[in-house]
């Protein structure tokens, strides 16, 4: 196993064990605790969820006050949950696409343990109440060096890898994945530069707040899953991407435009009107590398959509993907002026992000440890059951999250627009919807509790190998499916 | 490395580095020469938070006010603020040059904040509010910041470092047993100073446009 495979004279090319071997710690160690840190977001989302609607559940004790636990959930789930899974993917997809080794992985465990670490300082840090107060960089300054340094590991890493590998040729996930370790250390040495060091205040500050929080989503979480629904769509069903040019105008319109949206985040607020301007036409131009990535997934997939019964990984993928194209154009419109002075300041919002990280970047992580973690431990998935009761819980407990949130916001922003209306008439009319928030919340986090056992399980060591490998369907349908395989393979000849 | 390389990465730098100038550097820029304005009075506006104002700004940031409670009014016409009361005009980038770190919010899941100690000036009503926000505004969901005061029972004497004038008598909804009066601790009484110098009502220039 330690030759190295010699794919042509000139060329040498590591072998997918090889790759899969030297990134098993290191990915899973990343894995895992993107796993846990969701966990923890979930509970404390699921917290402050009840409190918005029973502030007496956990009242009165100053650590779990709703502005305290509501910027743990966000920032666990962005930094925790995030950060981890978006970093074990690159890693392991930057290592298979290069045909290479994963470089220093001592480094980059170890720069996984103090990541955690940062998380978890700058967590209890809010809970004491020492958050610097600017939304998603509530972390204490003293947790960030923690959080920064490990991603400095990985950036070298990566860039260790891409520019030492042997073919010329690249694929369109690696230049997502380039992509967010270039735009990831700017992006946050710049924001915190803004906010937290006190370089630029007031109005000011709120716009550098904003370009970062927007782009924290955009030039890391999206482009991480864009990549991940690049690489794992086309492998699972064994047909090459649509079109390669389009794959080119996708990426660098998303990258010229992303960057320009935030500042729909403030609209109707005391900026001057350019800067609005700039973010709404930011948002409209999405539309661009939105429809062709879109093209490019969905019509990879058209005569595939069979193979959704059988595949785990294909099926979290393509909730992905799909929820990508839609959550996306719900963005772009949201950005819209007319339709911020109804929606801005409420639940829809909160719906709107819910929609992309729970419906978008959550599955597409899933998707990735479905495929690479039997790969990486040599086991397989322990439960066909578990993995079918984490999909159905992580749909339906994301749809029901963001229909609730946006209709009710909706409404919200309807009333709050109409002074005749008492504020606290608009608090009660909200009550119903985020007790199903809080029912959503519920399903969700059954969801990740069966993603958690199966997890669990698969790491054992030498435990529980399996000759096949684990799918969704029954044997009459694995049947079925093989007739129906057998049937296109005829139409073709 | 190929060109094809460079030109990825230099690219993808490009993008940001375009985005950081225009949103960054361009508006601090923009706002730099911004100083407060002379009043009547001869007094200025905006001016900065001091004393217990200040330290009631850091209590309304660990507290995380932020989460349901914005600080900016939008202009007329735009959303109900100003018919609801909530300001007398919109908010203007003068407003906040003195705001570090910005609070202007995001969502309202409670009102607006900007000019609430134009609208509340009851130190009372406050302390009523956020003792129990069903005191004052019963239905609310609010939670309780019960911590930031001390809960009296009858014949209990007074903390050190309180005035029987800081005492706040319960009203008999208040529905705790035994308690019958309480007084803000430090924290409290600076998270009150702060909320009572919420005002945004001067009449700039610049937003009677």
């Amino acid at each position: 196993m330690s030759d190295v495979l010699e794919a042509s004279p000139q060329v040498e090319v590591v072998s997918r064990i090889e790759v899969d071997r030297s990134a098993e710690w290191v990915v899973t160690i990343y894995w895992a605790s993107s796993l846990i840190w969701l966990t923890v977001a979930t509970l404390a989302g699921l917290i402050s969820s009840v409190k918005l609607h029973n502030p007496d559940f956990l009242g009165g004790i100053e650590w779990l006050t709703f502005g305290r636990i509501r910027p743990v959930h966000w920032d666990t789930a962005i930094y925790g949950f995030g950060g981890t899974a978006a970093s074990g993917t690159l890693l392991w997809l930057q290592a298979r696409l290069c045909q290479t080794r994963i470089p220093y992985p001592t480094l980059l465990i170890a720069g996984g343990v103090i990541y955690n670490l940062g998380i978890l300082i700058g967590s209890v840090g809010i809970l004491m109440g020492q958050s610097t107060g600017v939304e998603t960089l509530e972390f204490p300054l003293y947790a960030m060096p923690l959080l920064v340094i490990p991603y400095v590991f990985i950036v070298i890493a990566n860039f260790k890898m891409y520019f030492s590998r042997k073919s010329s040729h690249t694929y369109v996930s690696q230049w997502y994945l380039m992509a967010v370790t270039i735009w990831f250390p700017i992006l946050i040495l710049s924001a915190e530069a803004c906010t937290n060091l006190g370089a630029v205040d007031g109005v000011a500050q709120a716009i550098a707040n904003w370009w970062y929080g927007h782009n924290v989503v955009g030039l890391f979480a999206t482009p991480t899953g864009i990549a991940a629904a690049y690489y794992l769509i086309p492998k699972v069903i064994g047909k090459p991407i649509h079109s390669y040019h389009l794959s080119l105008l996708g990426f660098w319109s998303n990258s010229i435009f992303y960057n320009w949206a935030g500042t729909h985040h403030l609209t109707g607020g005391p900026l001057p009107a350019w800067t609005i301007t700039v973010g709404v036409v930011g948002s409209m131009m999405m539309f661009i590398p939105v429809i062709t990535i879109g093209i490019n997934h969905h019509m990879t997939m058209v005569g595939s959509f069979h193979l959704l019964k059988t595949s785990p990984t294909l099926r979290f993928a393509v909730m992905g993907s799909m929820i990508y194209t839609l959550s996306s154009f719900q963005g772009s419109l949201e950005a819209l002026r007319s339709h911020q002075e109804i929606t801005h300041f409420t639940h829809y919002t909160i719906g709107h992000v819910h929609f992309g990280m729970y419906g978008f970047f959550a599955p597409l992580m899933f998707a990735m440890m479905y495929y690479a973690m039997p790969r990486l431990t040599g086991n397989e998935w322990s439960s066909a059951r578990l993995i079918r009761i984490h999909f159905w819980c992580t749909l339906i407990g994301m749809l029901l999250y963001t229909i609730a949130m946006c209709y009710a916001g909706i409404r919200q922003g309807l009333m709050m627009n109409d002074p005749s209306i008492p504020f606290l008439k608009i608090v009660d009319f909200t009550k119903p919807f985020l007790m199903l928030r809080t029912l959503a919340g519920l399903i969700l986090l059954s969801g990740t509790i069966a993603f958690l056992i199966n997890f669990w399980r698969i790491v054992q060591p030498h435990r529980l190998r399996f000759v096949t490998p684990t799918l969704l369907t029954t044997e009459r349908d694995y049947k079925m499916l093989l007739d129906k395989e057998k049937e296109l393979q005829g139409n073709d000849q | 490395m190929t060109s094809r390389n460079i030109g990825l990465v230099l690219g993808v730098f490009l993008t940001i580095a375009a985005s950081v100038t225009g949103l960054v550097i361009i508006p601090n820029w923009q706002f730099r020469e911004l100083q407060p304005v002379k009043k009547a009075d001869g007094s200025q506006y905006p001016v900065p938070f001091f004393g217990e104002q200040l330290k009631g700004r850091q209590v309304y940031i660990d507290q995380g006010c932020i989460y349901c409670h914005t600080q900016q009014i939008r202009m007329k016409g735009y959303g109900a603020d100003i018919r609801r009361n909530w300001g007398t005009r919109r908010s203007v980038p003068r407003d906040y040059i003195f705001e570090k770190p910005h609070q202007l919010g995001t969502m309202r899941t409670g009102p607006d904040l900007a000019s609430i100690g134009s609208r509340q000036p009851s130190v009372v009503w406050h302390a009523l509010h956020l003792y129990d926000p069903q005191i004052t505004s019963p239905g609310s969901t609010m939670p309780r910041f019960n911590y930031l005061f001390t809960e009296l029972k009858e014949g209990d004497p007074l903390p050190a470092g309180s005035f029987p004038s800081e005492v706040v008598k319960l009203p008999p909804q208040s529905n705790r047993p035994g308690i019958t009066r309480m007084v803000p601790t430090e924290r409290g009484k600076a998270l009150i100073e702060y909320l009572k110098a919420l005002n945004k009502t001067f009449p700039l220039p610049e937003a009677a446009q």
